[in-house]
């Protein structure tokens, strides 16, 4: 390992680069850069569970749960956004942690599949309680921040600077945590489990661990969708084809890298604006084609690009 | 009392209408090793067909008993051509790759389809009710029950046998399990598996249509049909244990009667029994009720 760590030194950058252009970005630029940056923890949690070879077509689960708890909160009255995205975080957290001891025995196909059970029993609960809205949601109260309330384009200014910043912190995290020991891990688990076990680690505890950050970042995604939209509904929050899109990111970037993980997530939201925006009738068509196209032709994701431009360069 | 017949009996044309979308998806995954998102839309694609074509054979004003036929030509004009489309086109390239891909590029083509569908028949929905009208309705234990949806039960019942005695009375059944055991040792024993997975994948595929099409004269058919049933055929199947014919028949009963009780005594919970019940079969059977055993790999 080289003596600094190229990747900490280019988030830096971006992180830098990104704060600034806040202030002159136009309002709907800002507003993708929200959602990327809310699908795009997401994905990272994927990632994490990517690299055991898992695959969870449920997250929308904690997503959901996440958004809504937030939601909630801001219905009684407290609108600090830190306090709702600590909240959501760890409220999604909790549960992945639950249904970590279920969930953790599984693997491959029926992980995946467990995890959807999951996701649909907390949607059907949402869509069936018409306190909480039913199909329709209930609005989200704008956000504050330690007793300051923005206003007009301050609201989505400040709201980006703060979920920037606590996605710097996140990103950081899950990089140093990848490159740790328990991180390692990961990969040995994908390749050969019971080896793993004979060599002392559980495999298991491992994978529980995995599965509480993933948990942990889809609520803080949600937390963060939540704030950006301003509304929470079961349809985009809790269905199980939102955690399809979740996956469809993780495909996208690949495993190479967490920063891959938000060039995808921004890929696939300019892929899904532009789309529903030009071609309202077909957007998921050309969605699908898109992920198809990667599947079949890059299967390494967005992120192998890279090394294959490096490679034909020689 | 009443409500205890009113029960079993809509559970049981539930549970028919569950085992006939989830039979296809069983077969196909057992075979093939592929859990196929895109039977959702193969589904959706023979309710349309049908619904489509038993309104223009109505309107055309043939005989009546004709308009079931349509409800048996749709599925294989469905199964035969979208089935060779996905295997031959998107499928067989991704046989070396692992499970989820695979899910994955059929997630993909699931999203493609379903706009398909709307380019193809609009957003507006279609009706197909003549073939129930046509055979009226009967009365069980003083409550009356229309006699398409009770026929439901002996087409499943049909498809069910049908689909047990080919995989283990035929030859083309024994060469099916042969490649469900062991793919490579199979192709090793001469067995073409490249024809044996097309043939599998239209199968399935007709299954799937043929669901779609016998439920289309009971339904308002309208864009979104695709993305319902393919979760619930997960939840049946996946309970029943993948890749099992016997499972999934226990599977739609058991998910089947669930719903029908949750939807008359306890409303609120109908939309969430069904995952709850998967939930808890795979805390205690993690493979499902009914999967076949396989060989840990060191």
């Amino acid at each position: 390992m080289a003596r600094y760590d190229r990747t900490l030194i280019g988030l830096a950058l971006a992180f830098a680069l990104l704060m600034a252009a806040n202030f002159l970005m136009p309002e709907w630029v800002r507003f993708i850069g929200l959602q990327t940056l809310a699908r795009g923890a997401v994905a990272l949690g994927l990632l994490v569970l990517w690299r055991t070879g898992l695959i969870s077509f449920g997250h929308a689960l904690y997503f959901g749960w996440g958004a809504y708890t937030a939601a909630l909160l801001t219905r009684a009255g407290i609108t600090d956004a830190f306090v709702l995205t600590v909240a959501a975080t760890l409220s999604a957290g909790l549960l992945a942690l639950l249904l970590g001891f279920l969930l953790r025995r599984y693997r491959a196909i029926f992980f995946a599949l467990l995890n959807m059970a999951f996701s649909m029993i907390l949607y059907g609960a949402l869509v069936k309680t018409e306190a909480l809205g039913s199909t329709d949601g209930f609005g989200v109260a704008s956000p504050s921040y330690f007793g300051f309330a923005p206003e007009g384009e301050a609201v989505t200014t400040t709201l980006f600077a703060f979920s920037l910043t606590l996605t710097f912190v996140v990103v950081v995290g899950v990089h140093l945590y990848l490159r740790s020991t328990l991180g390692g891990l990961t990969l040995a688990i994908r390749e050969n489990e019971i080896r793993v076990e004979y060599l002392g680690y559980s495999a298991e505890r491992a994978i529980h661990i995995k599965y509480v950050i993933s948990g942990l970042l889809a609520g803080f995604g949600g937390a963060v969708m939540a704030m950006a939209i301003g509304q929470v509904d079961p349809d985009s929050m809790a269905l199980w084809t939102v955690s399809g899109e979740f996956v469809f990111i993780t495909v996208l970037s690949g495993t190479g890298s967490v920063a891959a993980t938000y060039v995808g997530a921004l890929v696939f939201e300019l892929i899904r604006t532009y789309a529903f925006e030009y071609a309202p009738h077909v957007w998921q068509l050309i969605l699908g084609g898109s992920l198809l196209a990667i599947i079949m032709f890059l299967p390494e994701g967005l992120w192998s690009l890279r090394q294959r431009l490096a490679r034909a360069k020689g | 009392m009443q409500q205890l017949v009113v029960i079993l009996v809509d559970g049981l044309v539930f549970s028919s209408y569950l085992f006939m979308v989830a039979v296809g998806l069983t077969i196909i995954f057992g075979v093939m090793k592929v859990l196929n998102v895109t039977h959702g839309s193969l589904y959706a694609f023979g309710a349309y067909l049908a619904a489509y074509l038993v309104g223009v054979y109505y309107e055309a004003g043939l005989p009546d008993a004709g308009g079931f036929l349509m409800l048996l030509l749709a599925p294989v004009i469905v199964g035969v051509v979208l089935g060779l489309i996905l295997e031959r086109g998107i499928l067989r390239h991704l046989y070396l790759r692992d499970e989820h891909t695979i899910v994955l590029a059929t997630f993909a083509a699931f999203l493609m389809l379903e706009d398909v569908i709307i380019l193809i028949w609009g957003v507006d929905p279609y009706f197909a009710y003549q073939p129930v009208s046509l055979l009226g309705s009967s009365e069980i234990g003083g409550l009356a029950f229309d006699n398409y949806s009770l026929s439901l039960v002996f087409v499943a019942a049909t498809v069910g046998a049908v689909c047990w005695y080919g995989l283990r009375r035929t030859k083309w059944g024994k060469l099916l399990m042969a490649v469900i055991y062991d793919r490579e040792i199979s192709q090793a024993m001469g067995i073409n598996v490249t024809a044996v997975y097309i043939v599998t994948f239209v199968l399935g595929s007709i299954l799937a249509a043929l669901g779609g099409a016998y439920v289309a004269p009971t339904i308002s058919v309208s864009p979104g049909i695709g993305v319902e049933v393919i979760v619930l055929a997960f939840a049946v199947v996946v309970t029943g244990g993948m890749g099992s014919i016997g499972g999934a028949m226990i599977g739609s009963l058991v998910v089947g009667i669930a719903r029908a009780a949750a939807v008359h005594l306890l409303p609120e919970v109908e939309l969430f029994v069904i995952y709850a019940i998967m939930a808890a079969v795979l805390a205690f059977r993690p493979e499902g009720l009914f999967a076949p055993a396989k060989a840990r790999r060191i």
